[in-house]
């Protein structure tokens, strides 16, 4: 199973702009884009608290415009996770410099779960793999589409 | 300040007190300054991964802002013995 997933890892981290297939972007992604106006510490902590799962990208989860930010929406696909919010801090230069005063973290992309900081890219694809992301979504009232992968195979 | 992969490896080492560190220099890969890291130090025991990768931004602190993009990898000498045997 390592293996496998190891592959993934890479396939998720390869460069790819405008991958995003069709329907990717479901009813519940909000992708809320420059009308965040200013970036301080009140007005990122609202937007971390206003929904369970939130990301900070560099593009949107249609079109990631960068290869650490496509691999946080395509882990977050692979999970079933339909319903977050993202943000583009390329809209926003403020946005963009704010969120990582307000994490203490330098880059971008950022994952937000029930309004903590998990931490970018390399931190989610680690839970990914390890099974913590299952486990945190779960706790959130989420359940991940890759619990019902499994069990598709264990019953055979 | 040299931003070289050899440069951060030692200053990682020290820093962290670390067992084992790899540095890779990602640029090539990427649109601006880039690298790859792995740090394996007893500093990161019963640690959760964010803490970890934050000692790392920690030691970094001052080329940070100079790099374009990070990739962490930080694991405990019996994480790192134990990946080594697969």
């Amino acid at each position: 199973m390592s293996g496998s997933l190891g592959r993934a890892a890479t396939a998720l981290l390869r460069w790819g702009r405008g991958v995003a297939s069709g329907g990717l972007r479901g009813p519940g992604v909000r992708a809320a884009g420059s009308g965040a106006g200013g970036a301080s510490a009140e007005r990122l902590d609202a937007l971390v608290k206003k929904d369970k799962v939130v990301v900070f990208l560099k593009g949107t989860p249609e079109q990631p415009q960068c290869g650490f930010s496509n691999a946080v929406v395509q882990i977050l696909r692979l999970h079933g996770v339909r319903d977050y919010a993202a943000y583009n801090v390329l809209d926003d230069p403020q946005l963009r410099q704010g969120v990582k005063d307000y994490s203490n973290w330098p880059t971008i992309p950022q994952v937000y779960l029930n309004g903590e900081f998990v931490g970018g890219c390399d931190i989610l694809l680690q839970m990914h793999q390890n099974g913590d992301l299952v486990e945190e979504l779960k706790k959130l009232g989420i359940r991940s589409a890759l619990l019902d992968e499994t069990e598709g195979q264990d019953s055979k | 300040m040299e931003l070289s992969a050899q440069y951060l490896r030692e200053k990682l080492q020290r820093d962290l007190e670390a067992y084992h560190v790899e540095v890779e220099d990602t640029t090539p890969n990427r649109c601006a300054s880039s690298f790859r890291v792995l740090v394996v130090s007893a500093k990161f025991e019963g640690k959760p991964l964010l803490q970890r990768h934050r000692l790392v931004n920690a030691c970094l602190a001052e080329e940070l802002p100079h790099i374009h993009a990070l990739e962490q990898k930080t694991l405990t000498p019996e994480q790192w013995a134990h990946e080594q045997q697969k």
